[in-house]
C-alpha cells in the first residue's frame, strides 16, 4: 500500500475524479449532439414551403403539415389563454394574500403534485370528464388538457416572481393611498411583468411538445378542422402517427415536423432566458459567488 | 413584518375596504382554491374510474401479471415492474453522470466553457419527449442492435447470475433502450439541481479546506457532498418523478409486451406506455377500469416520490436558513 | 414553502425545463418595467372571444364526418376520403386507432361511425344498439424480415405458423420450417414475433385463423382483438407492426396486405384448406370471399378465414362498419350513408388498386335495402337506395 506515496495517491484520486467528471459531461453532450444531428440530417432535407401550405396527406401522396401546425398553435394558444390567467391569479393569491398560512402551504403542495403529474394521467382525466361528457373528441378537450398542464407552471413562476418584488415598493404605494388591488396590479405586476411572462413562455414551451394528453382529447384530423368542436390536427400526434407508420413520405414529414417543434421550443426557451437574463443582468451582481 | 404583503383590512385612509379589493382578493382566492380542487378532482376521478377493477381484483391487482382482454383478467404487475425497472435503471445511469456534469460545471470548467456547457445540458430538457422517441427508434435502436447489443450479449450474456439480464435477440428496442433514453431525459434536471446546490456551499468552507491543502476531489467529497446531501437527494427524487411519468419516449422503444422477462434486452411495458397504446381502444368496463387503475397507481407513485422530495428540500431551507446571505 | 429564499429550489422548477439559478437579487426600485398592462385585458378579451364555441355542423351542411376504427382498411379509406373531399367538399376524418377503438368510440357515440374487422355478434349488436355491415374485404398476411428471403419464397402452413407465434419454434432454420421449404437457405437467426399492442380486428382475424388450424393455439391463447401473446413485441396499429418488422432482422408479423404492398415487405405463401400453396392477392382474397352467404348472416356476421376453395387465401377477412340504430344526429348519419354508398359504387377501382376486394353489387344492394328498412327515424328512412 505504500507503493505510491500518500500525496501521489491523493493526486491520482483527484485526477481520476476530474477525468470522470469530464467523461460524464462528454456523455451528456454526446447525446445532445447525436440527437440534434439526427434531427437536422433527417429533417432539414424535407423542410420546404409545402409544409406550411398543404395539409397532411394520405399515405402515398405529397402534402405538408399546415393543418397540424395551425392546430398546434390553436391548442397551445388556447391552453395558455385558459390556464395562464388562472395560474397568475392563484400565484398572486399565494404571494400577496396568503403567504404563510396553512392553506397556502397545502395549495403549494398540491400545485407541485399537479406540476409533476404525468401528462398522460392528466389526459385520461380530461377524457373522462370532457370527452365522454361532450360525446366526441374536440379541440376544446385538447385545450383543457394543455391548460391543466400550464396552470401549475404559471402558478409556481408567478408566485416566485411576485415574491422577488421588494416590499418597499408595496409599502410606498400603500403609503400613497392606493388600495391593495391597485398596489398589486399597478406596482407589483409591473415590476414582475417580465418574470411572469417568462413563466408563461416556459409553460408554452412545455405544452408545445406534449403528445400524450392530446392522444385522448384532441385526437387528430386529416383535414382542416372547421371548428373547435371537432378533433384537430396537431404536430405531436401527427409526428407520432407518421413516425410509427411504414410509409417513407410520412417519415419525411414526421422528421420535418420534429425539426420544427424542436427548434421552435428551443427558440422559446432561449427567448425566455433572454428575458429573464435581461432582467437580472444589470442588477447587483452576485459578487464572489460568481455565475 | 416585511415578509408578507400589507394585510390592510382597511384602506389607508381608514375607510372600509373597497369593492374592487374584495373582488380581486376573492377571485385570487377562488383561483387558488381551483388549483386545489383540480388536483383533488383528478385523484377522485381516477379513483372512481378504477373502482370497478379494484373491486373485482382487489389488492391482488398489483401482484397479477395477467393481462387478458379476452377473459377480462387484468393485473398491474407487468406495467408496474416495467415502470419501476426502467426508472430505477435510468436513475442508476443518470445520477453518476449528473454528478460528473455538476462537478465539471462548478469546479472544473473555465468560465468561458461553463455557460455554454450548462446551457447545452439544459437544452436536453427542452427537447420534447416524442423527439426522444423517434430518435430512439430510428437512430439509436438500429445502431444499438447492429453494433452494441450483439457484443454485450456475447460478453455479458454468459455471466453466471447476471448473464440472464443481457440475453435476447438483437432487436435494439426493449427495457434497456428505454431506460437509457429515460436517463438522458432525466440528466438535465438532476444535474441542474446538483449544480445549484453545489454553488450554495459557502465559499468559506471550501476555502478553508483548500487552505489546508485538500485537492478538488477531497473538497467535493468531504465538504460539498455532505453539505448538499439533502438537496441532492431532493433533486434525485425530482428526476425520479419525471422518469416515472415519461410516456412518449418510452412507448416508441419499449416494445409493448405484457410479459415479464428476466432480460433487459427484451421488450416490456410501462404504465404510461400501456395507457398510451391501449386506452382509446379498451372495450369493456373491466378493461377501461383496469387502465384507469394503472393511471391511479402511477399518480400515487409520483405523489409519493414528490412528497419525499419536497420534504427533503423543505428541510434544507430550514437547515441552511442561517448560513446564507 | 419556507420564506422567500428557497435555496436549492429554483425559481422555476426543473419540470419547466429551464432554471434560472438560485435566489436572485430583488428588483431594484429603478427597474420597474413600463409595460402597458392595460393592453393585456383587451387582448385577452379579444382572444377569448375568438375561442367561443362554434355552431356544430348545421343540419343540411354536414361538412365533416368523424370515424374511428380499424387500421386494416385505413389505406383505402384514406384514398376514398381524399377523392370524396375533392368531389363533394365533405371531409371524412378517419382516426385509425384499431378495431377495438372503433367499437368503443361508436358505442360511446363519440364518432359518427366505427370501423372494425372483428364483427360484433348479433347479441352484442342488439345490446349496443348498433347496425353492422361489410364495407371491404382484404387479407391478413404474415410478413417476415429474414435476410435472403424474397416475397413469396417462404412457405408455411397453419400449424407451423401457430407454433412460431406460440414461441415453440424459435429459430428460422428450425426443422419444422425447413421441411416445408426444401432448397431454401434458412439462416440460423432468432425469430422475433411482432404482434399488435392495441385492440385489433386484424389480430382477431389472425387469431381466428390460428385457432381454426391449431388446437394448441386455440387452447393456449384463443381468438380475440387483444390476446395474451405468448411472446414478441407489440406494435401499434398495422403501421406499427409493419414498422417493427421492417426494423428488426429475423422478425415475423402479420399485417393487412395493403401495408405489405405499400412498404414493399416480404410476404409468405401459406397452405390453404384445400392443401394448395397460395400467395396473397386480390384473386385469392376474392376466391375466399366467393362462397360468403351474406344474405343469411344475422347482422352480416361472417368470418372468412380458412375458407374452402383451391385458390382461397386462408386469412381473409371483411371489414365492417358500425352505425347507431337510433342515431342522435340523423342528418349526420345520412351524410355517412351517402358517403358509403358513393364508396360502394365509385370506390371500387381505388380499392382494387390496393388489392382489397370491393363488396360485390349484389351484396351492397342488399346492405342498402337493410339501411332503408332499419335506419328509420320519425321523419322516415335515413337513406333511400335511389339516392345518387
Amino acid at each position: 500500500m505504500k507503493v505510491l506515496g500518500l500525496y501521489t495517491r491523493r493526486r491520482l484520486a483527484n485526477a481520476l475524479a476530474m477525468a470522470a467528471a469530464m467523461l460524464s459531461t462528454a456523455f451528456g453532450l454526446l447525446w445532445l449532439v447525436w440527437l440534434l444531428t439526427t434531427l437536422l440530417a433527417r429533417g432539414l432535407p424535407w423542410l420546404q414551403l409545402s409544409l406550411l401550405t398543404q395539409a397532411t396527406p394520405p399515405p402515398g401522396e405529397a402534402g405538408g403539415l399546415a393543418n397540424a401546425i395551425v392546430g398546434s398553435a390553436v391548442l397551445t394558444g388556447g391552453g395558455i389563454l385558459l390556464g395562464a390567467p388562472l395560474g397568475i391569479l392563484a400565484g398572486t393569491f399565494l404571494s400577496e394574500f396568503s403567504r404563510r398560512s396553512r392553506l397556502s402551504n397545502v395549495i403549494r403542495f398540491t400545485n407541485d403534485i399537479l406540476l409533476s403529474a404525468p401528462s398522460i394521467v392528466l389526459g385520461v382525466f380530461v377524457y373522462e370528464v370532457v370527452v365522454v361528457r361532450m360525446g366526441h373528441f374536440s379541440a376544446w378537450a385538447g385545450m383543457l388538457a394543455l391548460a391543466v398542464i400550464v396552470v401549475p407552471v404559471v402558478v409556481r413562476t408567478t408566485e416566485e416572481m411576485l415574491r422577488l418584488v421588494p416590499d418597499e415598493l408595496r409599502e410606498a404605494a400603500a403609503a400613497l393611498g392606493a388600495p391593495q388591488w391597485r398596489v398589486i396590479v399597478a406596482v407589483v405586476y409591473r415590476a414582475a411583468f417580465s418574470g411572469i411572462l417568462t413563466g408563461v413562455l416556459l409553460a408554452l414551451a412545455r405544452v408545445s411538445g406534449e403528445t400524450a394528453p392530446l392522444l385522448f382529447t384532441a385526437l387528430n384530423n386529416q383535414f382542416w378542422s372547421s371548428g373547435l368542436n371537432e378533433p384537430i390536427a396537431n404536430l405531436p400526434v401527427v409526428i407520432f402517427q407518421f413516425a410509427m407508420s411504414p410509409y417513407d413520405d410520412w417519415h419525411h414529414l414526421a422528421w420535418a415536423g420534429a425539426l420544427l417543434i424542436t427548434f421552435g421550443i428551443l427558440g422559446l426557451s432561449i427567448a425566455s432566458r433572454a428575458l429573464s437574463g435581461a432582467r437580472g443582468g444589470g442588477r447587483g451582481s452576485r459578487g464572489s459567488r460568481g455565475r | 413584518m416585511t415578509q408578507s404583503a400589507p394585510r390592510t383590512r382597511r384602506g389607508v385612509s381608514g375607510g372600509s375596504v373597497s369593492l374592487a379589493d374584495l373582488l380581486f382578493r376573492g377571485s385570487a382566492r377562488i383561483a387558488a382554491w381551483l388549483v386545489l380542487a383540480l388536483v383533488l378532482g383528478i385523484g377522485l376521478r381516477l379513483a372512481l374510474g378504477s373502482a370497478p377493477a379494484l373491486a373485482r381484483f382487489g389488492p391482488g391487482f398489483l401482484a397479477s401479471a395477467e393481462w387478458n382482454a379476452v377473459s377480462e383478467r387484468f393485473g398491474a404487475l407487468v406495467p408496474l415492474v416495467g415502470t419501476l425497472v426502467t426508472s430505477t435503471l435510468a436513475m442508476l445511469i443518470a445520477v453518476p453522470a449528473s454528478f460528473g456534469i455538476a462537478i465539471f460545471v462548478t469546479e472544473l470548467a473555465p468560465p468561458l466553457v461553463r455557460r455554454p456547457v450548462a446551457m447545452a445540458i439544459e437544452l436536453l430538457a427542452a427537447i420534447p419527449s416524442i423527439i426522444y422517441g423517434i430518435w430512439g427508434l430510428f437512430a439509436f435502436a438500429p445502431f444499438f442492435a447492429d453494433h452494441l447489443q450483439p457484443w454485450l450479449t456475447e460478453h455479458l450474456g454468459e455471466l453466471p447470475l447476471a448473464g440472464r439480464l443481457f440475453q435476447g435477440p438483437p432487436m435494439g428496442i426493449g427495457v434497456f433502450t428505454a431506460s437509457l433514453i429515460l436517463s438522458i431525459m432525466v440528466i438535465p434536471f438532476v444535474s441542474s439541481v446538483m449544480r445549484d446546490v453545489f454553488e450554495v456551499v459557502p465559499h468559506e468552507l471550501k476555502e478553508s479546506a483548500y487552505a489546508m491543502g485538500a485537492t478538488t476531489w477531497e473538497v467535493l467529497r468531504h465538504v460539498v457532498f455532505p453539505y448538499t446531501r439533502v438537496g441532492v437527494m431532493g433533486g434525485i427524487l425530482l428526476g425520479l418523478g419525471r422518469a416515472l411519468g415519461e410516456t412518449m419516449a418510452v412507448t416508441f422503444v419499449i416494445g409493448n409486451a405484457h410479459r415479464l422477462s428476466a432480460s433487459l434486452f427484451m421488450p416490456g411495458n410501462t404504465i404510461s406506455s400501456a395507457l398510451a397504446n391501449e386506452f382509446t381502444e379498451a372495450v369493456g368496463e373491466m378493461y377501461t377500469s383496469s387502465l384507469v387503475a394503472l393511471g391511479l397507481v402511477l399518480f400515487g407513485l409520483t405523489f409519493v416520490v414528490l412528497a419525499m422530495a419536497r420534504l427533503l428540500l423543505y428541510r434544507i431551507g430550514r437547515q441552511s436558513g442561517t448560513g446564507r446571505a | 414553502m419556507p420564506g422567500s429564499q428557497d435555496p436549492p429550489l429554483k425559481a422555476l422548477s426543473p419540470e419547466t425545463g429551464l432554471h434560472h439559478g438560485l435566489p436572485r437579487q430583488r428588483a431594484g426600485a429603478g427597474e420597474i418595467h413600463v409595460m402597458r398592462l392595460r393592453f393585456l385585458v383587451p387582448i385577452l378579451l379579444a382572444g377569448t372571444s375568438l375561442m367561443l364555441p362554434t355552431v356544430p355542423a348545421a343540419a343540411e351542411g354536414v361538412t365533416s364526418i368523424s370515424v374511428a376504427g380499424a387500421t386494416f382498411p385505413y389505406p383505402v379509406y384514406a384514398r376514398w376520403a381524399a377523392a370524396y373531399h375533392k368531389r363533394t367538399g365533405v371531409k371524412l376524418n378517419y382516426q385509425s386507432i384499431g378495431s377495438g377503438g372503433g367499437i368503443k368510440q361508436i358505442r360511446a357515440r363519440t364518432v359518427d361511425f366505427g370501423a372494425s374487422d372483428a364483427p360484433l355478434e348479433p347479441a352484442a349488436l342488439r345490446e349496443a344498439g348498433l347496425v353492422q355491415f361489410p364495407m371491404i374485404v382484404g387479407g391478413v398476411v404474415p410478413v417476415v424480415n429474414v435476410p435472403g428471403i424474397a416475397p413469396g419464397e417462404l412457405h408455411l402452413d397453419g400449424a407451423t405458423l401457430a407454433a412460431i407465434f406460440l414461441g415453440r419454434v424459435t429459430r428460422w432454420n428450425d426443422a419444422g420450417i425447413a421441411s416445408l421449404n426444401p432448397g431454401l437457405a434458412l439462416p440460423d437467426k432468432a425469430i422475433t414475433i411482432v404482434h399488435r399492442a392495441d385492440g385489433s380486428g386484424t389480430s382477431w382475424i389472425f387469431t381466428d385463423y390460428l385457432s381454426k388450424v391449431s388446437p394448441a393455439w386455440k387452447e393456449a391463447v384463443g381468438r380475440g382483438k387483444a390476446v395474451a401473446w405468448p411472446a414478441g413485441v407489440g406494435g401499434k396499429g398495422n403501421e406499427g407492426v409493419a414498422s417493427y418488422v421492417m426494423r428488426i432482422k429475423g422478425a415475423i408479423g402479420y399485417v393487412e396486405y395493403a401495408y405489405a404492398l405499400q412498404s414493399h415487405m416480404v410476404h409468405v405463401s401459406l397452405k390453404n384448406r384445400a392443401g394448395r400453396a397460395v400467395v396473397p392477392s386480390q384473386e385469392s382474397f376474392q376466391a375466399a370471399a366467393a362462397g360468403a352467404d351474406w344474405a343469411h348472416a344475422d347482422g352480416f356476421y361472417l368470418v372468412l378465414t380458412n375458407q374452402p376453395g383451391e385458390l382461397s387465401w386462408p386469412i381473409t377477412g371483411a371489414s365492417f362498419i358500425l352505425l347507431p340504430r337510433k342515431p342522435d344526429h340523423p342528418k349526420r348519419t345520412t351524410a355517412v350513408l351517402t358517403f358509403l354508398d358513393w364508396a360502394y359504387r365509385n370506390g371500387r377501382e381505388m380499392a382494387a388498386s390496393l388489392d382489397y376486394v370491393p363488396i360485390p353489387q349484389s351484396v351492397y344492394t342488399l346492405v342498402e335495402s337493410r339501411w332503408h328498412e332499419t335506419l328509420v327515424t320519425d321523419s322516415g328512412p335515413l337513406f333511400s337506395p335511389a339516392n345518387p
